[in-house]
């Protein structure tokens, strides 16, 4: 009578499944609540661990919604690497098809944030470029420079105040949002990751020297309401930019 | 079959299971503690505080690599992305110790996050063998397996767990690490004595001892349903099977281990003064 591992995997994940009969009480009968201690244990890991992921997703739809929706997920999307620290990463998606969950339609973008600022957390560490090495250069080939950016950075864009709505539910104080478009770049300048709102324009620039456009193509590639100065002072500041190539 | 060298090494003292937020009390002043406990899956992102921490905390401590999710008593091969991660890790820390449980975690691409059982036969102790064969080959070290906590049993094993970790020990080199809260919580549950199964471990293989909380609960039987929850403190009975225990074995590095409500120093150093005086009674 023997139990396969793929068997006690179904049943672990489905509560209505049988205890398989191989699996047994020490007066030799068919375990059944003792079985479910590793029901609960895998459930409840899962559920910590997604709580812990998406703690500003949980506080806009209530601990007893996030629950419910994580019990759906868990089930879903079992992790599929043992690096607890970036499970959820289908959040994003799961959450775009979740029915439930379409009266809160920001929620995709507030769950890829936080996804973002936890790969930010335990990215490499980068040596930082000194910020007179590109006021250096002669201004003619500025704009045929690429700049190499640190591994935590990253851009988010949304159609939705993603930031606003972050600030209001992290900070006390913060105004209230504000419904229009958002982006985001994050920055890692020690260990701790830091969100900046930036335009459209701004992140689309970001997102094109991450793809080792030279700069003046990345500029090319955005509009008018481009504040190239301002960008780049930004990530010069939060020592986003660790090398000219 | 392993060579003598590259043995685990802990020093026989109390050391504790790390968390982030005891880093500056632990600095500041660690009382008896000796030496650390890591969870290698929490050390394998690519850089930031984590890694940093840990650093600066080998720079004054010995470490225990203990891994959470290699999956050892895995029927599938072992994840080779994440045994790679693990020979990363091991590799820029060179860490006191590894270890790892008997128990699987993986099945099919999927982890649970989990230590879930295996029965013990001639089917899975080949299998769990291999597994470690690999494991230390990779490594290039000992490392130390774990007897873990029993909920059930299975009617297709056809030997004790303490035979079955003692022919693990002997075919592949391996150290064991012996929780004692483990043996206690799988000796309610399953009804046997666990001075019996104290008396029947190969102690002389021991390179590290776990003491930990449980939960009391009751199975639908109304039998009694411990559950390792490493989330309070240890409780009189498995403090007195550890007096038992070192007194069969001689002094180990002896380790308190709190993963859920987590409490404050104070509290987790308190216990580890108690582990000191445990050790104290058999260091001559």
């Amino acid at each position: 009578m023997t139990v396969s591992q793929a068997t006690f995997k179904d049943t672990i994940l489905d509560p209505q499944a049988p205890v398989p009969a191989g699996l047994i009480n020490p007066d030799g009968q068919t375990a059944s609540k003792r079985f479910d201690v590793y029901r609960n244990n895998v459930a409840v890991s899962l559920l910590d661990a997604l709580e812990t992921a998406f703690p500003v997703v949980r506080k806009l739809v209530g601990d007893q919604f996030f629950r419910a929706m994580a019990g759906v997920y868990l089930r879903k999307h079992p992790p599929r690497s043992p690096l607890m620290m970036f499970y959820g990463e289908a959040m994003p998606q799961f959450l775009r098809r979740f029915e439930p969950a379409q009266s809160v339609p920001y929620l995709p973008d507030i769950a890829s944030l936080e996804l973002a600022l936890r790969h930010a957390y335990h990215a490499a560490d980068a040596t930082p470029l000194d910020g007179q090495a590109l006021a250096a250069l002669d201004p003619d080939k500025l704009m045929s420079v690429k700049l190499r950016m640190a591994p935590a950075v990253q851009t988010i864009t949304s159609e939705f105040p993603i930031h606003a709505i972050y600030r209001a539910n992290t900070q006390n104080d913060a105004p209230k949002p504000v419904m229009q478009a958002e982006a985001v770049v994050i920055t890692r300048p020690g260990f701790d990751p830091q969100i900046h709102p930036i335009n459209a324009a701004g992140a689309a620039c970001i997102a094109a020297l991450q793809g080792g456009q030279p700069l003046g193509q990345a500029m090319a590639l955005t509009d008018d309401t481009l504040d190239l100065g301002a960008v780049l002072g930004l990530l010069l500041g939060q020592g986003a930019v660790t090398e000219i190539y | 079959m392993l060579d003598a060298t590259n043995r685990s090494s802990l020093p026989c003292r109390p050391g504790v299971g790390y968390k982030p937020q005891h880093y500056s009390d632990i600095m500041a002043d660690p009382g008896p503690v000796g030496w650390l406990e890591v969870h290698a899956e929490n050390y394998m992102g690519d850089g930031g505080r984590p890694i940093a921490q840990l650093r600066h905390l080998a720079e004054r401590f010995p470490i225990s690599v203990h891994g959470v999710g290699l999956s050892i008593g895995g029927e599938g091969d072992l994840d080779a992305d994440h045994l790679a991660r693990l020979k990363h890790l091991v590799g820029w820390l060179n860490p006191a110790s590894f270890s790892e449980h008997l128990a699987w975690s993986t099945h099919d691409a999927h982890f649970f996050n989990d230590l879930l059982p295996l029965p013990y036969n001639e089917t899975t102790l080949t299998r769990v063998a291999s597994h470690i064969d690999q494991v230390q080959e990779t490594l290039g070290r000992q490392m130390l397996l774990e007897n873990p906590s029993s909920y059930l049993a299975f009617v297709e094993s056809t030997m004790s767990e303490t035979d079955f970790l003692r022919e693990i020990a002997k075919r592949t080199g391996c150290g064991l690490l012996l929780d004692v809260n483990n043996v206690f919580v799988s000796a309610t549950n399953l009804k046997t004595s666990p001075q019996a199964y104290i008396d029947d471990f190969p102690v002389e293989a021991v390179g590290e001892i776990h003491l930990g909380g449980h939960d009391e609960d009751d199975d639908e039987t109304g039998a009694p349903l411990l559950i390792d929850s490493h989330g309070k403190a240890v409780v009189d009975p498995v403090w007195a099977l550890l007096d038992y225990t070192l007194a069969k074995s001689g002094p180990k590095p002896l380790l308190i281990e709190w993963d859920t409500d987590v409490p404050e120093w104070s509290v987790l150093a308190a216990e580890t003064t108690r582990a000191d005086s445990a050790l104290a009674l058999v260091t001559s």
